[in-house]
């Protein structure tokens, strides 16, 4: 069931976590919107390390600054202040084809409304970021091919994505959230659009994504689905208000 | 998905490939962009067909127009070609008021006397510097026979200069010679329609064929008659039948004589008429224009009517070349304004194209996709839009002077140019219309195009 890369991060416990490589970590990020003469600061301030392995949760009440600083771990936004270390790379201070680059090949997406790409079947919506990496069509293709697998649409391939369920539609936004093997998967409320039980299956995968240690950072109003995860961050006005670790 | 796992042995080799490595022009990636480009255009077919309609119009247009032209100023050239670059043609006419009282049928026999004489040939000769030669022709109609076949025919009495002065060769044997010239000898050479006319069979050389009561030795035969009907409509002479004989003129003047009668009507009317038709060669072309302002001058001054036409071909292939000239800037002007519209065409179904796919532009940005990917996508849609309107139009445009030539007899030329300029202009208009567009979709907010309805 392991990976053979990650299979000492399973057991481990809170310290052994700790004693992780960090992925990616915010230093002290200030993100401030400017409308006119008119100036709002979102991000008061936020310091954040992210381990390999991590498995988070981000909550907070609407107006927190969840989105603004999922953006900022997307590499989507920049901070106005602070860094974002993502890797070794300090990103806050990259040119938009840098960032393009980072979140191509460092990054995966997975969003509440799926975003998958309406003219495009699933095999190649599972191929897009390969094809921004570059892949050649054969390895692009191999790849996709054994991700459908993965989330079990290997019999959907040729599918688009108005013929599948929103079950189905978010599977092939994890296969390809996965398929640059990506160092981060930024999830933004992933189960919000989805019934309980499609629900449930995307949590399942997590799970396994966690076990065989991925990093992932996920946006939710749940508190069930916190409870899954493995570290709780919660953001209250710009700021942490509370980080708390415990025992998967 | 209970059954699926998240085993795959191939994710751990990619972990240490590094993507920075991967840039530049990849055709791969050019052909996927590509087939992306088309699966949108082709998702809105109707939408996209209506679009290119104006780089339809415009291509088809330019090329046909350009046909249209070209067959023209093909056809002028051609008439050039066989009337000479350096000549001036004068035929005698009948002058218009003798013509009009001759068809009234009335009064006594009618002796017309009228057109050019060997006086004014020599006039021109002597006078008027820079004129090589001249060639004086008769022109008479008669019946040529070979056994029971039999033509009616212009039979040309000319000198041995003829061939030459009209770019006119011979297909077999020989022009009659100067000492025939001399001797007022019976020998004729054929004009190609007449020579198959009267011999389908056998070869004509050597033979023999009968005007009026003289029979000619045939030496030679003349090449597929290009005469312009130009020339001979503007002229105005009855002689404007294609198939002609021409013996030599020393001939023509001791056989027929001078003077043609014939019954009408009326009685008898007889025309005098000493010569037909001269051709005026001058030394280079650059004189041509002047000399035949100058041959005019004294043959007004010569003559009391106006029984004599002149053509300067050259002047007539600068009309030629002045029309097609109008022609190519009125089909430029219409090609142009077409293409222009078909362009702003464009621009507004992929600047609408932008605005529809903003979301799916926020996802390919997320995915990985730079600024550039993004400007080249919607560009290569843009020409791929013009590009097959441009190739509907290429072959519209290649269908259409066929069709012209086929209803309306026009030659038309569609040169090898013009469609692939034609399609390269409307591949253009498709980049030039599609920077905007691009541009605005490349400079999205990443988050403000996801977060797009």
């Amino acid at each position: 069931m392991l990976e053979t890369e990650s299979s000492e991060n399973t057991n481990s416990d809170v310290t052994a976590i700790r004693g992780q490589d960090i992925v990616a970590s915010v230093d002290d990020i200030r993100k401030t919107y400017y409308m006119g003469a008119l100036s709002v600061e979102v991000l008061h301030g936020i310091s954040l390390d992210f381990y390999q392995g991590d498995y988070i949760s981000i909550m907070g009440p609407s107006g927190c600054g969840k989105s603004t600083l999922m953006n900022i771990l997307g590499c989507l936004d920049q901070p106005t202040e602070g860094k974002y270390f993502l890797g070794d790379q300090d990103t806050s201070k990259m040119e938009d084809d840098e960032l393009s680059s980072i979140r191509g090949a460092r990054l995966g997406f997975i969003f509440q409304s799926y975003n998958l790409i309406q003219q495009l079947n699933v095999l190649e919506n599972i191929e897009m970021p390969l094809f921004y990496q570059g892949y050649s069509e054969g390895d692009s293709h191999e790849i996709a091919m054994g991700l459908a697998a993965r989330v079990g649409l290997d019999d959907r391939v040729d599918h688009k994505p108005f013929e599948l369920s929103g079950g189905q539609q978010q599977r092939v936004a994890i296969a390809r959230a996965l398929a640059v093997d990506p160092i981060i998967i930024l999830a933004d409320e992933p189960t919000g659009n989805l019934d309980s039980k499609s629900g449930a299956e995307i949590l399942n995968l997590f799970d396994e994504l966690h076990d065989q240690g991925k990093t992932l950072i996920m946006v939710t109003h749940s508190d069930e689905m916190a409870e899954r995860s493995q570290r709780l961050v919660c953001l209250r006005d710009g700021l942490v208000e509370s980080d708390d670790r415990r025992n998967a | 998905m209970t059954g699926a796992t998240l085993n795959s042995p191939k994710l751990g080799s990619r972990l240490n490939r590094s993507p920075s490595l991967v840039t530049g022009f990849n055709f791969i990636r050019f052909k996927k962009i590509t087939e992306v480009g088309i699966k949108s255009i082709y998702s809105h077919g109707l939408r996209s067909l209506l679009t290119v309609l104006g780089i339809v119009i415009g291509v088809a247009a330019v090329i046909a127009m350009l046909a249209v032209s070209e067959g023209a100023s093909y056809e002028a050239q051609q008439q050039f070609r066989d009337l000479g670059a350096s000549n001036i043609l004068v035929k005698s006419v009948k002058p218009a008021e003798v013509e009009e009282s001759s068809r009234s049928g009335f009064g006594p026999p009618q002796a017309i006397v009228y057109g050019l004489t060997t006086a004014d040939i020599t006039t021109i000769r002597n006078s008027i510097p820079g004129v090589s030669n001249v060639i004086a022709s008769r022109i008479v109609k008669k019946n040529v026979w070979n056994g029971g076949l039999n033509m009616n025919t212009d039979v040309v009495g000319t000198s041995v200069d003829y061939p030459v002065s009209r770019n006119y060769n011979l297909r077999a044997g020989r022009f009659f010679s100067e000492s025939e010239m001399r001797d007022h000898g019976n020998v004729v050479v054929l004009g190609d329609e007449v020579a198959q006319a009267l011999f389908p069979i056998d070869n004509p050389l050597g033979k023999t064929i009968r005007i009026d009561s003289d029979y000619y030795n045939i030496v030679g035969i003349m090449e597929s008659e290009g005469f312009s009907n130009l020339g001979q409509n503007q002229a105005g002479s009855s002689n404007s039948a294609p198939s002609r004989v021409f013996i030599p003129f020393t001939s023509s003047k001791s056989r027929f004589g001078e003077t043609t009668t014939r019954q009408t009507a009326g009685g008898v009317e007889s025309e005098t008429v000493e010569l037909h038709e001269a051709i005026i060669q001058v030394e280079g072309q650059d004189g041509v224009i002047e000399v035949g302002e100058i041959i005019d001058q004294i043959l007004q001054r010569r003559h009391k009517d106006i029984d004599y036409a002149i053509e300067v071909p050259l002047a007539l292939l600068r009309q030629a070349e002045e029309s097609a000239l109008r022609d190519q800037i009125v089909a430029g002007a219409i090609a142009g304004i077409s293409l222009l519209v078909g362009g702003i065409g464009i621009m507004n179904i992929m600047l609408a194209s932008v605005t529809e796919r903003t979301r799916e532009i926020g996802i390919r940005r997320a995915l990985g996709a730079k600024r550039k990917d993004i400007i080249m996508q919607f560009l290569i849609e843009a020409v791929i839009l013009s590009g097959v309107g441009g190739l509907i139009g290429v072959v519209l445009g290649i269908v259409i002077p066929f069709i012209i030539s086929a209803f309306w007899g026009m030659t038309t030329i569609v040169t090898p140019l013009a469609p692939i300029l034609a399609f390269s202009i409307s591949a253009l208009i498709g980049v030039i219309f599609g920077i905007y567009p691009s541009i605005r979709a490349a400079d999205m907010d990443p988050v403000e195009a996801l977060r797009h309805e």
